[in-house]
């Protein structure tokens, strides 16, 4: 039987008082793009956030590839082959591009906490960096500090980083906020070759993105899902259209209806 | 741009022969050079005293400026390592055991064993937090060290402390450390071999990371590293090399008192680390340097020269966070820019004006030391008379103290006009 990459069951997480994500079970295939829609405060960064270890769950269980990770480290999950992402820019800008990539790669190849070798000489940790930086469209800012990147940069940046240490899993956290159209359409590129072959999961409010990427979508409503389907059921769901896409502030509803 | 290769993106072996290589022919050429210049021996001293401050404001600033962890009590593991260092010279004069054979010349490594063995234990507990909760771990565990060291005499040697004789065991060098000029090369080479060593810390993956750390503490843990490990390791390594000067010092010396490990010299090296500026590599150098010497040659100019010294930690903190090293770099890089003519124009303003301001700052200082001090004793520099009632004193005071603020402010609100 086959495992999946990620199985979350019965979760929730309650913050005193106030329950954020209720009874959440979602099962997500291995080499599956699966998308996370919902109004915003529906608690979607708070899954993100118990998925990688930054929040411990209230109760419920969290299955990396059959393996309970509920309430691990991050680091230690990140061990385990799940990387994520920031909704915002999360980089190390006092470093350079190159060394930023660089920070991701080493872990992967055995040089964790090393103290006794050149950082420099190691030609695997090199060429490694460089097919990250390439793949992400980096290689010509490699030596620029991040700090002076344009934000779509940055934001690719953050993706080379998440995808530099070789896990399997990927959480992405609206990798495409706050783009212009030409850059969104970059973005999603990007995310198609750089996760090529692993599993995706990823929040997004622009449904052009999602439609584009994701092979299911999940909808999420005050910390609850209310549909999970393939991006052509989801649109006909009323349930959704009613919780979700009934909400009129949301612009991005036009364009999808 | 896609024929770029990936060793493009590495530094040229011209460039990495400059920026790395250089420097340090450089400062060994120094180092050789300066004996024969025939130097005396009151500069031999101060010289010696740079050496183990370089070291020790390098090991302070690898945890300050590269890991972001601001300690009081980092003279605790120079203290340690030092202790331990005196110990085993004493060994050494016994011929306990196999110490007997041990040469003087490496007691510094003694000296790092003990540091870095003093970090890994104290570090345990207090690197799980960052920021206010370690810089409290810091001071409270130094003021418990201190206090500790009035206790066990027999490590301690209480008021008195712990003395040795560095003329023992074996040679090393047909060095016998005897005479000041042998104690020279001692402290260069391990002066040399400390900055190198804190300098190639800073290339090795863990050097990296610490500087991950301390950017972006969150991050590191979701590319698969645990910042506490971060920290607890390059804590341990900080511990070792203020051991290394430790282990210098003893040698130096011959004698290590609780003193070594109190608040005071914990408070100098940062001090030392900060003025000379911690976001480069170079800067606790340049502090430890010009530190150590305000402190032997200063004090015997002036009675006031710990109020100058607290002058000037807080100018550099509100007027040039980044320190020498940044006021050093930045020149340069001013020196290079397009816009050299008024960049050199605002900086010489800036200059004159804190020059005129430190003139109004000194008669201030001075004539007020005199006339606290009630002996009739009068300030007179340059054949001046200037006592507190000769109104001349109050005129220049004022005069060199308005006129340097007035230049400063105009030569820095053109720059931001500029800008």
């Amino acid at each position: 039987m086959s495992t999946y990459a990620l199985s979350l069951k019965d979760l929730n997480k309650s913050f005193g008082p106030a329950k954020i994500i209720t009874d959440v079970n979602l099962d997500i295939e291995k080499g599956e793009r699966h998308a996370i829609i919902g109004p915003n405060g529906a608690g979607k960064s708070t899954l993100f956030n118990l998925i990688s270890g930054l929040y411990t769950p209230t109760s419920g269980s969290v299955k990396l590839h059959g393996e309970e990770i509920a309430g691990m480290a991050p680091h230690l999950i990140n061990h385990r082959g799940l990387s994520r992402s920031f909704q915002v820019s999360n980089i190390f800008i006092n470093m350079t591009v190159r060394e930023n990539v660089r920070c991701g790669v080493l872990n992967a190849m055995g040089q964790g906490y090393s103290w006794w070798r050149n950082i420099g000489s190691n030609k695997e940790v090199q060429s490694r960096t460089y097919e990250i930086l390439e793949r992400c469209g980096l290689v010509d800012k490699a030596a620029l500090p991040a700090s002076l990147l344009p934000y779509a940069d940055q934001r690719a940046l953050e993706i080379a980083i998440t995808i530099a240490g070789g896990a399997d899993v990927i959480l992405l956290d609206e990798p495409t906020a706050g783009m212009s159209h030409s850059e969104t359409d970059r973005a999603v590129q990007l995310i198609r070759t750089a996760t090529e072959g692993k599993t995706l999961i990823i929040v997004e409010h622009d449904m052009g993105v999602i439609f584009d990427l994701a092979d299911r979508i999940s909808v999420l409503v005050y910390g609850e899902i209310i549909a999970c389907d393939t991006p052509e059921n989801i649109r006909g769901d009323a349930k959704v259209r009613e919780a979700y896409l009934g909400d009129e502030e949301e612009p991005d509803v036009k364009e999808m209806v | 741009m896609t024929d770029t290769t990936v060793q493009d993106l590495a530094p040229s072996s011209a460039q990495k022969f400059r920026q790395r290589t250089l420097p340090f022919l450089i400062l060994a050429a120094i180092l050789v050079a300066i004996p024969m210049t025939g130097p005396s021996r009151t500069f031999y001293t101060i010289a010696h005293q740079m050496g183990i401050n370089v070291v020790f404001a390098l090991s302070y600033n690898m945890i300050l400026g590269k890991g972001g962890l601001l300690s009081f009590g980092h003279a605790v593991y120079f203290g340690l390592g030092g202790y331990l260092a005196v110990h085993a010279m004493g060994w050494i004069e016994e011929e306990a055991g196999l110490w007997g054979a041990f040469p003087v010349f490496f007691l510094p490594i003694v000296g790092f064993a003990g540091g870095a063995l003093a970090g890994a234990i104290i570090g345990w507990p207090s690197t799980r937090k960052a920021g206010t909760t370690f810089a409290m771990i810091s001071l409270g565990v130094a003021e418990l060290i201190f206090a500790a060291a009035f206790m066990f005499d027999s490590f301690f040697g209480g008021e008195q402390g712990i003395s040795g004789d560095r003329m023992n065991g074996t040679q090393m060098f047909g060095l016998s450390l005897g005479p000041i000029d042998d104690v020279y090369w001692f402290i260069a080479f391990w002066m040399f071999v400390g900055i190198l060593g804190m300098w190639a810390f800073t290339r090795t993956p863990l050097g990296r990371l610490s500087e991950a750390t301390r950017d972006n503490a969150q991050r590191v843990q979701f590319i698969g590293y645990n910042p506490q490990k971060v920290r607890y390791l390059v804590f341990i390594f900080a511990g070792g090399f203020a051991g290394l000067a430790g282990g210098m010092a003893a040698v130096n010396y011959e004698i290590f008192t609780p003193d070594a490990l109190s608040l005071v010299p914990s408070g100098f090296v940062l001090i030392m680390a900060y003025v000379g500026g911690i976001a480069y590599f170079v800067g606790p150098i340049m502090g430890a340097i010009l530190l150590t010497y305000m402190q032997s040659m200063l004090s015997d100019f002036t009675e006031a020269w710990l109020l100058y010294l607290g002058m000037l930690f807080i100018v550099i903190v509100m007027f040039a966070p980044r320190g020498l090293a940044g006021i050093v770099f930045g020149f340069l890089d001013g020196f290079r820019s397009d816009d050299r003519g008024a960049f050199l124009k605002s900086w010489f303003t800036t200059l004159a004006g804190g020059f005129l301001m430190l003139i109004g700052l000194i008669i201030l200082v001075e004539v007020s030391v005199r006339w606290s001090n009630g002996y009739g004793e009068v300030y007179e520099p340059f054949g001046m008379h200037l006592s507190h009632t000769n109104p001349l004193t109050w005129i220049l005071f004022l005069v060199a103290t308005v006129a340097g603020i007035a230049l400063t402010y105009f030569a820095n609100r053109d720059k931001e006009g500029a800008a």
